[in-house]
């Protein structure tokens, strides 16, 4: 596609617009006399997508969306789960609670959260450096998804779409988006949610309307033309696009233990979502948030999962081809290369800044949340560090950047075919739920657990999560570190214990982790290690 | 059911629907729920927002 002078056109109103709303924004926090009616003035619909699009990234719609085309419509398990976790038990169960106790002791990061909880400094730093060195591969998966769009909208190489697409969002952070001002997230949440309601709207009526799109999805699999591209997916246990993966299969096992589980229990633990818990006004603002939350949600990855599978049916009408054929084998450039055959121009820029919008509002508040963890989590309270805490945040910010392009950029030597946006996202939130779910479950409404149970469960999550993740499971391959040392792919591979490799890592490091928190809690009597002066404040108001 | 090969795929496209639909109705059964009254409270979350401010505007 060339680049047409429409296209710059809206992606310059887009810029400007944002820039606009962030002025506006801040200019707003900076002359509020009184912040508590301006923040309950901020409308609900305003705040929860502005919740939603920090959640929901690229990463969600191309690489998770490329997933579906090659999974199916299994993959709406995870939609489920992130509306019923990601937002109905977490705005209800997770984020009151957070808020109360938050404000009460006075945290202002995920990190800051959990140690003041249980009064740990080394929580703080642990959780700080885990996320520092953690977070780059979800925020890679991002620029990945954003750079995967920009090269196939416009035809060029992947390196030239990617310092592209790393420059727009550089630049929007520096220039303050990090901030994360409402009315910037929410404009993008808005340009998000229509983008994705047209092409819902688009797919079905292009396959003749919702059954007979789904017809067509599941005549498709039994199509002779496409055995041959569908015969490795079928030994995998693939039974087509309307239909689960054969049970105990390694598609099954992939798409259960690893995608819907790690991801969808993982949004609970994300650094950068939990604090927004605690800059809502009242229980009010959360109450009304789970109204809008879950139709953005379901809006999301919803259609984007939907739009995934459909898009091998309208691939074959037109090449002949499945959607991972006709894409030349990569899978996170389905939902690009959908929009780029299927979608007129005028309406491919418009998702071209929707695919902007939806990487910038989740980028920015990861290289803030990174930037914070390795400024005020590591240097300030951890190291008790005497320097300038604002510089080493601003340094940190830079770092993670760099670090998280560099990944982006490493991924082209990756094998393509099975998503790499998605294996990367995937592996972050599986970590997230291993080492921090036990202690934060634990802080909100155990009053009673000991320090000793919060720290080792952590550790024990985290362990398991290394070990797991980089030593059996089949993925253990993308990472090296298995052939490095040992030089084979996992350390199960061609043994009797091959079978371990397919089962997902929350499967197995969230139980160790949960056992490891229960048996310390219960070994260590009454003694919590923390005063009672100090766990009467924790619960004040609960 | 609905075009679908399996019973258990539509069964989850229902679910998503009706889990949205959930969020929906909480939200809107308590719209003007959980607003905070203590004044103490109000003036704890003030000095929060305060200080959390002061955090952002200086990075």
């Amino acid at each position: 596609m060339q680049i047409s002078f429409y296209t710059i056109a809206v992606v310059l109103v887009f810029l400007f617009v944002n820039v606009f709303l962030g002025w506006l924004g801040f200019k707003h926090t900076r002359t509020s006399q009184d912040y508590l009616l301006a923040g309950r003035g901020t409308h609900p619909v305003i705040m929860a997508l502005s919740y939603g699009s920090t959640f929901i990234s690229t990463s969600a719609i191309v690489g998770f969306g490329g997933l579906a085309a090659n999974m199916g419509l299994g993959l709406l398990w995870l939609t489920f789960l992130n509306i019923l976790v990601g937002i109905f038990i977490a705005f209800i169960f997770f984020g009151k609670r957070t808020r109360r106790m938050g404000h009460t002791l006075d945290a202002h990061t995920f990190p800051e959260f959990l140690s003041r909880r249980f009064d740990s400094p080394f929580i703080q730093g642990f959780i700080g450096l885990v996320i520092f060195i953690g977070m780059p591969l979800y925020a890679a998966s991002v620029i990945k998804g954003g750079a995967n769009f920009v090269q196939s909208y416009f035809g060029i190489p992947y390196n030239v779409s990617l310092l592209f697409f790393v420059s727009i969002v550089a630049i929007y952070v520096w220039m303050g988006g990090m901030k994360g001002v409402m009315y910037t997230d929410a404009f993008q949440g808005g340009i998000m949610f229509i983008s994705m309601i047209a092409l819902l709207i688009a797919a079905y009526a292009l396959l003749g309307g919702v059954g007979q799109a789904h017809r067509s999805l599941t005549d498709l699999y039994a199509n002779p033309a496409i055995q041959e591209d569908i015969a490795k997916s079928v030994k995998g246990g693939f039974q087509g696009w309307t239909s689960m993966p054969k049970a105990g299969s390694p598609m099954w096992w992939s798409l259960i233990s690893t995608i819907v589980m790690g991801v969808g229990i993982g949004v609970l633990t994300q650094p950068q979502l939990v604090v927004r818990y605690m800059t809502v006004k009242s229980n009010r603002e959360l109450n009304r948030a789970v109204f809008s939350g879950g139709i953005f949600i379901f809006a999301m990855t919803g259609v984007a999962f939907v739009v995934g599978a459909l898009s091998n049916a309208l691939f074959f009408r037109e090449t002949g081809k499945i959607a991972i054929s006709a894409n030349g084998g990569v899978s996170d450039l389905i939902i690009p290369g959908f929009i780029r055959t299927f979608i007129p121009e005028w309406f491919g820029a418009i998702f071209l800044i929707c695919m902007l919008a939806a990487a910038m509002s989740t980028l920015s508040s990861q290289f803030h949340t990174m930037g914070t963890a390795a400024g005020r989590d590591l240097f300030e309270k951890s190291f008790k560090g005497k320097g300038n805490t604002i510089l080493i945040t601003r340094f940190g910010i830079l770092v993670a950047i760099v670090i998280s392009t560099l990944i982006a950029w490493a991924t082209t030597g990756l094998p393509q075919a099975e998503g790499v946006i998605a294996k990367f996202t995937t592996i972050f939130f599986e970590m997230t739920t291993a080492s921090f779910l036990p202690l934060y479950v634990g802080a909100l409404y155990f009053r009673n657990m000991p320090k000793a149970a919060a720290v080792g469960g952590m550790l024990s999550g985290f362990g398991t999560w290394f070990a797991w993740s980089f030593f059996i499971h089949a993925n253990s391959s993308y990472f090296l570190l298995c052939k490095l040392f040992f030089g084979v792919d996992n350390l199960v591979a061609g043994t009797s214990a091959a079978w371990m490799s397919k089962i997902g890592t929350t499967l197995v490091a969230l139980p160790v982790a949960v056992l490891v928190t229960v048996v310390l809690s219960l070994s260590s009597g009454r003694k919590t290690g923390i005063s009672d002066a100090h766990l009467d404040k924790c619960f004040e108001g609960l | 059911m609905l075009g679908f090969a399996d019973g258990s795929i539509a069964l989850v496209f229902i679910l998503c629907i009706l889990s949205a639909v959930l969020c929906a109705v909480y939200g809107i059964a308590n719209w003007n729920k959980g607003m905070e009254t203590e004044k103490a409270q109000i003036l704890e979350e003030a000095d929060w927002q305060k200080k959390n401010d002061a955090i952002e505007n200086d990075q």
